[in-house]
């Protein structure tokens, strides 16, 4: 269970959040002249990024608002939390480099144990 | 003079001084307070224990902790019967009540170790064979291995035991009290750190309690003895009252950001009658540490060689713990097989307890030269490079045969055989906190690598195996983590140690001993009989990955999840690959550390805890009444109010009978309910709803929709103007929180600009909803100035203040029903009031309460729908054929665009319809599935839709029901048909969903 910072409360557990979807998708304002298909990936499409990924948290159990985390799903580990309509601040996540190219804390089995480099491929 | 044949007179942590009985497998023994049961048991000469899972082999102590695999026994019986119960983790207490599981009739004498001769078709990937070939095998095989391989017996009752769950955070979480724990203790107390410090056992030492206390293989600590040692240093963490020390607390999960759950069992060591009922029975502790150090020590590995795991034959480690730390000899004659020098400490502390040592052999050439002069001192036997050929012993062991290299094989007599293949750093949560693990040669194990949590490992759980490093580790990284948690980092200074034994080291890796026999029953993890053979049977078969031969062959897996075995494996597994062990790599540690009960998982959080319902104001006179209730959302609601004598389906009829000829009431209180206020609160609900608000005017009531932006049908309800920036929205009971963390998100995130703010009021108001004919002579009678409440001044789908006995309260005309309704609001407080005045109020109107089901039946009866059941999340309003309520005329609102994308639009889509079935009589089933032929052709059957409400209607002596059908608004007046099991599909007409307008027209027609 993660200790999440809301950026207008601090620090508190988890169960006070709720998740709220990734983040940075704009409601299209001129929706009635996008195609099914524009307006599809709108609707339906999201990323499943392995890596740094802007997400949406609520402090549901709190101040009720929602803001923003970018998060390193392959670490699971929290880079920066911003308030709604924020940029995301720029992050420069150490990933400790892997043979197999994966980002390290991924269930590959490939990366659970650490090599020496000239075991690499 | 003690009863206990294999008790020592001295030494170890139990009470000589009091005797305490306990029976085992229905046999009575005698053991000391501080023993474990396996303790007490190997004091008695018992090593056999259980019976194997899938060949039924005996099996006995291996371990002496929480690593022991196959030594797992059931404790009590009834409501409190504990199974797979380490023997090696139960403290013994006095009138403790142990059984063997997993043999019949009995452990010694067991029908099903017949698995064991057929035990070729047992292979690898048996159950993996079995369900994947040809159908019928697993219905064959399912009945006799369901039987034969079930361990344990589960309680027979609710458990009576009460547990807990508390919250804690700190600053420097330590989990082990070994010599590097207990340093890391002191380090960080002294550092004026907050610490919790866990304890697995009983006890706090670790190693230190395997060691002999006095003779010429005494270590000293400080000049003290070991336990002089760790007495003070307890001492030392008592005093500082920022220190909590938790003795019998595993670390069983390390989740993200330092959150760790410890598992404290508070009272599993007494007897029944020397628990305190005030405590739990066990405790988990949620840990928020702002720093982790885990010092969990290091776990021996056993050796794979031909026949290893008769009962008896044990690792060196645990034959040294029940030595050192219980006074119990493990055998008369001891032979001690190893791979490093650690081991050979055994050998000399067994034979100093007066056991004979009839041979040390070691895999080794060359181990140690002080080493081998010290046993030949002693008249040890010795054999170098040599490997194990085979056992005997039925029910223990007997006998062991060695094999040299140029196959030379030698007989020793042995009754305790003790194996040591060396020591792997005890890296589970270091793992399950993500961290990466290395292997290290010297070591021939994984230890901690790289990690980004905020942990410090030190002694030998991070590959620290000399006693030394322990110690001084432990004090260099309690001070770092207490400094890293901002405290000003205070070493505790590092004892001197002297007379240290022979450690761990020089180890050379053995993964599987190899004779010129051969040996066929060699295992590798001895809870779930996987043999070397079988693990290279695996990689014949083309399992390449470490993960997927673990699956194929269940190496690891089961309830000790292969702590002493799977190095072994994995051994085995990259052997037969050809690849080193790094490039194989492990499988992943998963939480729990071991297994845990759930009832320390549901904590207090059981019965009326464990899911807490709302309830209303009026809640206790509905109990008085004897209403039947039923969950809806977090609430509870009275569903019907059966009269004596009366079943709950004739309760509904003649509740619903009431309320379209007399006046009956509800209580609306569980609607959810929003005040919304802000000067852009019009263009707001326009955006959110279907239909426009841009003209209600203030005293008047609209009904609205609400989609998501995928069309679909999200939540409904009525919303009233109070005046131009001031609104109050209701929506359904079970949506009312989802409804408002949805429009917060609208607000908050899409449209910040607007002026307007929600606050929820649900529970501020108390709803009583009168409906009938009869319900404005009720509110006649009850209200203050009720003239202006009549219906031909009060027009339905508008609100009035008013008030009763001086109270004010909010009148609303709105209806679920399409009966003459008043639906009045109070504060809550008056709610109770409230409904006791209208129920006396209506009694000479014959006021009938009704329940939820009443209030369906009687919405269904006027084709009024609930989200949730007539809609699924694929509905948009079209579907519901209610395409009045999209406006067409205003902007944007939230679904507005998928309601034209080409799959909504479509003309095939399923429509809700009412249904009318030929025999009036007859009552759909909710859910059922609609053909369009009177016969049900052969699969697959085209399906139109299904049935998503039914009943009977009292007040039109017929069954009426709702459902989705493909083009359903075209087919009104068609014949469809409902598809029943085992009998001819129903016929019904497809109609209008009001059924009160259809039957009314015909009446008028």
């Amino acid at each position: 269970m993660f200790v999440i910072t809301c950026p207008y409360c601090g620090e508190r557990d988890q169960s006070e959040f709720a998740h709220a979807g990734e983040a940075h998708i704009s409601r299209p304002r001129e929706s009635e002249t996008m195609t099914d298909a524009e307006w599809a990936e709108f609707l339906f499409m999201r990323d499943n990024t392995k890596g740094i990924h802007a997400e949406r948290w609520i402090h549901a159990a709190g101040c009720r608002r929602f803001f923003n985390a970018l998060r390193n799903t392959a670490t699971d580990r929290f880079l920066a939390f911003y308030r709604i309509g924020e940029k995301p601040p720029e992050i420069d996540d150490v990933v400790p480099a892997t043979p197999c190219g994966e980002a390290v804390g991924s269930g590959n089995d490939a990366v659970k144990v650490e090599r020496p480099p000239e075991a690499g491929r | 003079m003690t009863s206990q044949p294999f008790r020592l007179n001295e030494g170890g942590s139990i009470d000589r001084s009091r005797e305490i009985s306990f029976s085992f497998d229905g046999k009575s023994y005698a053991g000391h307070p501080g023993d474990t049961l396996a303790s007490a048991l190997i004091a008695n000469g018992v090593h056999m224990v259980a019976r194997s899972f899938k060949y039924h082999r005996p099996r006995g102590i291996v371990g002496a902790g929480a690593e022991d695999p196959a030594g797992l026994v059931q404790i009590g019986s009834g409501a409190t019967a504990d199974p797979n119960t380490r023997a090696t983790e139960q403290e013994l207490w006095d009138g403790l009540q142990a059984h063997a599981q997993n043999c019949w009739p009995s452990l010694k004498h067991d029908l099903y170790a017949a698995n064991d001769i057929v035990s070729r078709f047992y292979s690898a990937g048996f159950y993996y064979k079995t369900f994947m070939g040809p159908p019928g095998n697993w219905m064959t095989f399912e009945p006799i291995v369901r039987f034969a391989a079930g361990i344990g017996k589960t309680p027979d009752g609710p458990d009576p035991d009460a547990y807990e769950t508390i919250n804690r955070h700190c600053d420097v979480l330590i989990v082990g009290a070994g010599p590097a724990g207990l340093m890391a203790a002191l380090s960080a107390a002294r550092s004026g750190a907050r610490v919790i410090l866990a304890e697995e056992t009983a006890e706090a030492g670790g190693q230190l309690l395997s060691l002999p206390e006095s003779g010429d293989g005494a270590i000293t600590i400080d000049d003290k003895t070991p336990r002089d040692w760790i007495a003070g240093a307890l001492a030392e963490l008592a005093s500082n009252d920022r220190v909590t020390v938790l003795p019998r607390t595993s670390a069983i999960g390390y989740y993200a950001d330092n959150f760790v759950a410890l598992w404290e069992k508070v009272s599993d060591h007494l007897a029944p009658k020397d628990r305190n009922p005030l405590l739990p029975r066990q405790r988990l502790w949620r840990i928020r540490a702002k720093e982790v150090v885990l010092a969990t020590g290091a776990v021996e590995r056993s050796l794979v060689f031909h026949e290893n795991d008769r009962p008896g034959i044990m690792l060196a480690s645990a034959a040294r713990t029940y030595l050192h730390r219980y006074g119990a000899l493990g055998g008369h004659c001891a032979a001690v097989i190893a791979n490093n020098d650690a081991a050979w400490q055994t050998a000399f502390d067994l034979q100093a307890a007066g056991a004979t040592i009839s041979v040390i052999s070691d895999s080794r050439h060359q181990p140690d030269d002080a080493l081998v002069n010290k046993a030949a001192e002693r008249d040890i036997p010795v054999r170098l490079a040599h490997q194990v050929a085979s056992t005997g012993g039925r029910h223990r062991v007997k006998e062991i045969t060695i094999e040299s290299e140029t196959g030379n094989i030698e007989g020793f007599d042995a009754d305790l055989v003790a194996i040591s293949g060396g020591w792997m750093p005890n890296v589970a949560l270091f793992s399950q906190s993500r961290g990466q693990l290395r292997y290290d040669d010297d070591l021939a194990a994984f230890r901690p690598g790289w990690h980004w949590q905020r942990t410090h490992v030190c002694g030998s759980a991070d590959g620290a195996m000399t006693m030394a490093e322990c110690f001084s580790g432990g004090a260099r990284v309690g001070a770092w983590a207490a400094e890293a948690a901002g405290c000003t980092a205070n070493a505790a200074p590092v004892p001197e140690l002297a007379n240290v034994g022979p450690e761990p080291t020089g180890i050379s890796p053995i993964w599987q001993m190899v004779t010129t026999e051969g040996g066929k029953k060699a295992f590798v993890d001895l809870q779930d009989d996987v043999k070397a053979s079988d693990l290279e049977l695996a990689v014949r078969e083309g399992y390449r990955s470490v993960e997927h031969a673990k699956r194929y062959t269940t190496v690891g897996m089961g309830n000790d999840q292969g702590k002493i075995s799977n190095l072994n494996a994995f051994g085995i597994i990259s052997g037969a690959q050809g690849k080193s062990l790094p490039e194989l790599g492990t499988t992943t540690f998963r939480q729990p550390w071991k297994p845990v009960t759930f009832g320390a998982i549901a904590g207090q959080f059981v019965g009326a805890d464990f899911e807490p319902r709302r309830t209303t104001p009026m809640h206790d006179w509905h109990v008085r009444a004897e209403a039947i209730f039923e969950p809806v959302g977090d609430w509870l609601r009275a569903r019907a109010y059966p009269r004596p004598g009366e079943t709950f389906e004739d309760a509904v009829q003649r509740e619903v009978k009431a309320a379209r000829t007399d006046v009956a009431v509800l209580d609306a209180s569980t609607l959810g309910k929003i005040d919304i206020r802000g000067k852009d609160a019009r263009t707001f609900l326009n955006r959110i709803y279907t239909n426009a608000w841009s003209k209600l005017a203030p005293g008047r009531c609209r009904y609205g929709l609400m989609l998501g932006e995928d069309a679909m049908v999200f939540d409904d309800g009525v919303t009233s103007c109070i005046a131009d920036d001031h609104f109050h929205m209701t929506t359904t009971t079970g949506g009312a929180a989802r409804v408002l963390t949805w429009l917060e998100d609208y607000l908050q995130t899409e449209w910040p600009d607007l002026d307007v703010f929600l606050t929820t009021v649900t529970e501020e108001t108390a709803v009583v909803s009168l409906s009938g004919p009869k319900s404005y002579d009720v509110v006649k009678a009850i209200c203050d100035d009720a003239g202006d409440l009549a219906p031909d001044d009060f027009p339905f789908m508008s609100w009035k203040d008013a008030a009763i006995d001086g109270v004010a309260c909010r009148v609303f005309r709105i209806s679920f029903t399409g009966e003459l309704s008043y639906e009045i609001n109070v504060p809550a407080s008056y709610g109770l009031w409230l409904w006791e005045k209208v129920m006396e109020a209506g009694a000479p109107f014959g006021i009938t309460p009704y329940g939820t089901e009443g209030m369906h039946l009687l919405r269904a009866e006027k084709g009024f729908i609930i989200v949730g059941q007539d809609t699924d999340g694929t509905i948009t309003p079209f579907d519901l054929r209610m395409d009045w309520i999209v406006s067409q005329k205003k902007g944007d609102f939230v679904g507005k665009r998928s309601l034209y994308r080409s799959d909504t639009v479509r003309t095939n889509r399923k429509q809700l319809v009412g249904l009318l079935t030929e025999d009036p009589a007859t009552v759909l089933m909710e859910g059922a599935q609609i053909i369009a032929t009177p016969d049900e052709p052969a699969p697959p059957v085209p399906m139109l839709g299904y049935v998503t409400s039914s009943y009977f209607s009292p007040n039109l002596g017929r069954s009426i029901a709702m459902a989705l059908v493909e083009s359903g608004g075209a087919r009104i007046g068609e014949t469809v048909y409902i598809s029943r099991k085992g009998a001819k599909p129903l016929a019904a007409t497809v109609t209008e969903t009001d059924f009160l307008a259809h039957f009314a027209e015909k009446a008028d027609g």
